[in-house]
């Protein structure tokens, strides 16, 4: 009877035992996968050319090239008039997003980091007032927020021609209008390079001593004023050095002329509302994590580093905040891609960032949306795959070695 | 100090009576000086917390309510009412336009229905105490088929077109579709990424990055402006179903890295003992391992969903009115130009309202499963 069955059905009995084998099932299982997900990748592509065709466009990234023939009203690195060509719009573009993601961060962790120890004290007015900023703040999106920035700045400021005529207004230096806020610039002469040289080496010479410090501590237990060098190297010695070539610097004041203001440097409306929404918006969000972080720490390390006779100060610095820095570092940075990310409803204000130009105007100009989006989301996936890359080059650093 | 001493002498031994604590350390005095004066940064922090509350409270207090007008036509009625109060006239005059938009007005009470409903099938998902349970669950598995039924119409209900749907209504349909779908897809993702088969981790994994790595906004216009592109020549496809599957696609990447989070914490203990017990994967994964995953990941689940819920607010980008773009369209009305901050604090209200209470229940569910070693 046995040898009936197997005789007459072994091609059957064969993939039956290969199902019921479970590395062999997992194989078949794969190879089905991968043939229904490339069977489909390969319809949609189809359907791409013919559709395509039947539309007389092919895939291709001349018009990179072309004259853009618009204008991007914010473009503080580098010229752009509307005869450059669409790629540079996109390098605009691209640069206008990552100016308003750094801001961002800086914004936004400062104020994180002030909120989230705020929420912490044991002062009960200010833990309210921080828990409360932090709940209105991440339970409203974060377009709402830069919608109302924007439409507060432009309808709830003053015109620049209200100042016309107002007392005092020759000796006031900062305008806040609804067409941006005029703050003085200054503008440097040539001599000023030797203090930004002063700064990168202020830097590299703080770094290199807090190195020293933490070696020196390590060894000898001896402890160096790191953070007073720092603040001298960092900021003293640009300092010195710009009033020792001469004060190279003359300040442009803006000035009411016309309908505007003249002079000076007016962060504009758009910029305004999308880099103070974007931080207030990640900030809260940097306090809890904040919060978390120190929360983490339990308090038996406090107890005993007091018990080793470390001071409070030195406990914070030696104990606490390495540990909660462990806890805090990786949800920061996914924090800070966020916000790189939310930097693209720059559309909805009209600052011209990436998602503006290239996935915007560009694209509605040319037709060419196949490539306009396929570059905006490469560029997008690259920085987030450099963040992450950072992130776990972190995470393996910190890991705590175990036994 | 003679007197207790004296007084203090006359009780025999065990006799002596409990002394009221010196006043200075009880009483709303004391209080006050414990918690908001007690060391000099304190005193610092307390005075700049009452400053600050000196300049919001009573400035917001008279633009909101004391100076606010309720009831005017037209922006230029509100000035002449008050000059410098807020105008909430706008928001009596949008209040239904708001919450239904185009939706035809004989038909409003599908959605109304819907909107019902919809607790009803919350019910037996968000607590355990909800009468007849485990029938419920029935209903709230064909709810998102039902509520579709009644939004759209079709068999033996007028239909609606999708293009008429706006405001509130257009909010809770795609923060609710994305929250019901996205859930099954993320668990399918997550086991998908930590699974054995290399082929599928990777495919899972390359999905799941993708889809984290781009904003939202990207997939939405490709979603607008692509997709045509990749179906049949001649295909119509209608925008908010586009825009309904481009959110849920995205929201399922993140529910999965939380989901996957929640699998990396189970010991492998775990999986050996189901392994042992000869359940097969899925069994195991069933019945052993996603119980506990999935209880580990709830507070990062909920977290997802708010931040889907407000990330509804991007489709105005792409054309849709929800509850946002219907208020934004509103100021550019000429009898309301120039209410930004009103229209915005009314949009921001109906938020908070709704992403506090969903926070909220999240940390009622945290205690709630927090089962164990809680100090």
């Amino acid at each position: 009877m046995a040898t009936i069955e197997t005789s007459s059905g072994s091609s059957q009995n064969a993939l039956l035992r290969a199902w019921n084998n479970k590395e062999s099932r997992g194989v078949i299982v794969q190879i089905v996968t991968m043939a229904l997900v490339f069977g489909l990748g390969a319809y949609l592509v189809r359907n791409a050319v013919v559709n395509l065709d039947a539309l007389g466009k092919g895939i291709s990234f001349d018009f990179l090239s072309d004259t853009a023939s618009y204008d991007i009203g914010f473009s503080p690195f580098i010229e752009f008039t509307s005869r450059d060509s669409h790629f540079r719009a996109g390098l605009v573009g691209l640069l206008n997003t990552l100016l308003v993601a750094v801001c961002g961060v800086i914004l936004a962790t400062v104020v994180g980091f002030i909120v989230g120890v705020l929420r912490l004290s044991k002062n009960l007015l200010m833990n309210r007032i921080s828990y409360c900023y932090v709940e209105l703040i991440r339970n409203v999106p974060v377009l709402l927020w830069i919608l109302l920035v924007h439409g507060f700045i432009i309808s709830n400021l003053p015109q620049p021609r209200d100042f016309r005529g107002v007392e005092g207004v020759e000796n006031s230096i900062f305008f806040l209008t609804n067409r941006g806020f005029y703050v003085p610039s200054p503008e440097f002469q040539p001599l000023a390079w030797a203090a930004a040289i002063a700064f990168i080496i202020g830097v590299v010479g703080a770094i290199v001593y807090a190195k020293r410090a933490k070696k020196i501590q390590e060894d000898t237990g001896k402890i160096s004023p790191v953070l007073l060098v720092s603040i001298g190297l960092v900021i003293g010695l640009p300092i010195v050095v710009f009033i020792v070539t001469g004060l190279p610097w003359e300040w442009s004041y803006p000035e009411l002329k016309g309908f505007n203001f003249q002079g000076g440097a007016a962060l504009k409306p758009e910029f305004l509302a999308l880099w103070l929404a974007l931080s207030l918006y990640t900030s809260s969000f940097i306090a809890e994590i904040v919060r978390a972080g120190i929360q983490a720490v339990s308090h038996g390390q406090t107890e005993a580093a007091h018990a080793l006779g470390l001071r409070n100060n030195r406990t914070l610095q030696l104990v606490v905040i390495p540990q909660a820095l462990r806890v805090i570092i990786p949800p920061l940075t996914s924090q800070y891609l966020n916000l790189t990310k939310n930097s693209s409803l720059a559309i909805a204000v009209g600052y011209y960032d990436l998602v503006a130009t290239l996935g915007g105007i560009t694209m509605n100009q040319t037709g060419r949306e196949m490539e306009c989006m396929s570059i905006v989301l490469l560029i997008y996936l690259v920085i987030s795959l450099l963040i992450s890359a950072f992130m776990n080059w972190y995470n393996q650093r910190i890991k705590l070695v175990e036994r | 100090m003679t007197d207790t001493s004296m007084s203090s002498g006359s009780y025999p031994p065990g006799q002596h009576p409990d002394f009221p604590p010196p006043k200075n350390l009880v009483g709303p005095m004391a209080w006050i000086r414990e918690n908001l004066f007690g060391s000099v940064t304190d005193t610092i922090l307390t005075l700049l917390a009452i400053y600050i509350l000196y300049l919001i409270i009573p400035n917001m207090l008279e633009w909101a309510v004391i100076d606010a007008v309720v009831d005017a036509a037209s922006r230029q009625e509100c000035r002449e009412i008050s000059e410098s109060g807020a105008c909430w006239a706008l928001i009596t005059a949008q209040f239904t336009k708001s919450i239904y938009a185009f939706y035809p007005p004989d038909e409003r009470w599908r959605p109304n229905l819907a909107f019902i409903l919809m607790f009803v099938a919350l019910g037996p998902i968000l607590f355990d105490k909800f009468p007849a349970r485990s029938k419920m669950f029935f209903f709230s598995i064909a709810y998102p088929f039902i509520a579709g039924w009644l939004l759209v119409g079709g068999i033996g209900l007028e239909s609606v077109e999708t293009t008429q749907f706006g405001g509130v209504l257009l909010t809770i349909v795609i923060g609710v579709v994305g929250i019901a779908f996205s859930l099954p897809i993320g668990i399918l993702l997550a086991l998908g990424r930590a699974s054995k088969l290399p082929a599928m981790r990777t495919l899972c994994t390359v999905f799941i990055e993708f889809i984290r790595g781009v904003p939202l906004i990207t997939l939405l216009f490709v979603a607008s402006t692509m997709l045509n592109y990749f179906l049949p020549p001649g295909t119509q496809f209608d925008l908010l179903l586009r825009v309904l599957i481009m959110v849920t696609l995205f929201a399922s990447g993140y529910v999965a890295e939380v989901i996957r989070g929640g699998l990396q914490s189970m010991p492998k203990g775990q999986y050996e003992a189901a392994d042992a017990m000869g359940l097969n994967y899925w069994q195991s994964m069933r019945l052993i391992i996603l119980p506990q995953a999935l209880k580990v990941s709830i507070p990062g689940i909920v977290n997802t969903f708010i931040g889907l819920y407000k990330d509804t607010t991007l489709v105005i980008i792409i054309g849709l009115f929800d509850v946002l773009g219907i208020m934004k369209s509103s100021l550019s009305d000429p009898e309301w130009n120039g209410l930004a901050a009103e229209a915005y604090i009314y949009t921001a209200v109906f938020f908070f309202i709704s992403c506090f209470a969903m926070s909220r229940y999240s940390i009622y569910l945290e205690n709630k499963l927090h089962t164990g070693h809680k100090r």
